[in-house]
């Protein structure tokens, strides 16, 4: 059977992984290279690579750690950050992704999914979606939280996979960098709504977290700090997953 | 070391950068090639396969390389087979009705069951039968939404669950079609891309 994912985070600007690195036993802890390849001989069961440039300049720089990292990376990469057009998707899957996520761009315009999806294929296309409480629901942020617009964040995983989404990359923005732990209720109620695979994302700080997401219904849980501050392994954490009773590969 | 060549076929819709990083870690050099005679008499080819069904033999078909690669398949020459490159090799795909695949392995290819996720998108237990040469039992990468939920008969297989079980990979002669990522695969794929490369 299809086993649980572990899936390591890396947010990269200007060819350096930027979001909370304080790695022990690293020559060059912020080497977007040398940490997928860390990760993968961890055990990671694929990585993703967030752009989050400022300036053209350094979006350019982007491509180039995409293809350093492929050289290494014989795991799946989901790469994403400023993904406009079906253009930037190809630029991505040329220079070394598997699979291209999108979020902003894709609620200005829900058409980018399906374009992605047709030229790519639905595998290919991930749909990132931040969603913030707001009464018993969730709505959709955009533009890396500043903007909350009227959209149900339910409705839109809905409406993202009937689009052609392969896969929803679900990111609570309450819980995110608070290491409080997931929106389970979150989680449980876009993977009762879609038939696509859900990534967890937003609020881990230990193992258990982790075992509560994929309990709530994740197929995978995402997770930057928790690995970028050294203090667990990707290899501990499958560890303590598998040991919850979860289908981890080894 | 020996530079070992593999052809690896334009279908214009593949994650071509992976396949050739999983190439170039092997010490393999990966030439991409359209052109009917390179396919049908390359050493070692790679039919690669991101996409869809439908899509993949329009771009076979315009280019001319469907007899070409009968006819390679049909002289048993050393060939690898990745995912919608697995599927192609069957007569037709529930993604595409009314377009014909290669039809060198009997049997079609059928939507997972609904009750499961879709596409499959992670690593799968993959079972090796009787008669494996190549493929181990061990955990693969697959991202597909279809598959053959047999193996044709005449051929070793390997076996997968996702909602009842799947082909997860097939070898006939010298002939290797896999329905998971070997690219994608970590130390596994690599280690069968490497046994497939040594025995052709």
């Amino acid at each position: 059977m299809i086993t649980r994912r572990v899936v390591p985070c890396l947010d990269c600007r200007d060819g350096r992984v930027v979001k909370g690195v304080r790695f022990q036993n690293l020559r060059d802890s912020g080497d977007p290279e040398e940490l997928a390849a860390l990760y993968e001989a961890q055990g990671a069961d694929e990585l993703v690579l967030l752009d989050i440039s400022a300036t053209p300049e350094e979006r350019r720089h982007h491509h180039d750690t995409v293809e350093q990292v492929r050289r290494r990376l014989a795991i799946p990469l989901t790469c994403g950050g400023g993904v406009r057009g079906a253009e930037d998707a190809r630029a991505l899957l040329e220079a070394g992704a598997d699979k291209v996520a999108v979020n902003t761009a894709a609620v200005d315009r829900p058409a980018l999914i399906s374009d992605i999806a047709e030229r790519f294929g639905s595998q290919c296309a991930v749909l990132a979606i931040d969603a913030a409480r707001e009464g018993a629901g969730w709505r959709v942020v955009v533009r890396s939280g500043a903007v909350r617009t009227a959209r149900d964040a339910i409705g839109w995983a809905r409406e993202g996979a009937a689009l052609g989404a392969g896969e929803v990359l679900l990111t609570s923005w309450d819980r995110d960098g608070t290491r409080a732990g997931y929106d389970l209720d979150l989680i449980g109620a876009v993977a009762g709504a879609v038939n696509v695979p859900v990534v967890a994302s937003g609020g881990a700080s230990n193992a258990a977290h982790l075992a509560e997401a994929l309990a709530a219904g994740a197929d995978a849980v995402l997770a930057a700090s928790i690995f970028h501050n050294g203090d667990l392994t990707v290899g501990a954490v499958k560890a303590h997953l598998a040991g919850a009773g979860f289908a981890i590969r080894p | 070391m020996t530079i070992q060549e593999v052809a690896v076929v334009r279908t214009g819709i593949a994650n071509l950068a992976s396949v050739f990083a999983a190439l170039g870690r092997l010490n393999a050099t990966p030439r991409l090639v359209h052109d009917g005679m390179a396919i049908e008499r390359a050493a070692r080819l790679m039919l690669p396969g991101v996409g869809s069904f439908g899509a993949a033999m329009a771009a076979l078909t315009a280019d001319g390389l469907i007899e070409p690669l009968r006819a390679r398949l049909a002289a048993d020459r050393p060939t690898l087979a990745v995912c919608v490159g697995l599927q192609v090799l069957f007569a037709a795909s529930e993604e595409s009705p009314g377009v014909a695949g290669l039809g060198v392995l009997a049997g079609t290819i059928a939507r997972f069951d609904a009750r499961v996720r879709v596409p499959q998108l992670g690593w799968n237990e993959v079972v090796a039968g009787t008669g494996c040469r190549w493929i181990r039992s061990g955990y693969a990468y697959f991202a597909n939404s279809y598959r053959a939920s047999a193996a044709p008969a005449g051929c070793a297989s390997a076996s997968a669950d996702h909602g009842g079980p799947f082909v997860a990979g097939l070898e006939r002669g010298a002939l290797l079609a896999l329905q998971c990522h070997p690219e994608l695969s970590g130390r596994w794929g690599h280690d069968l891309l490497g046994r497939w490369m040594a025995a052709s």
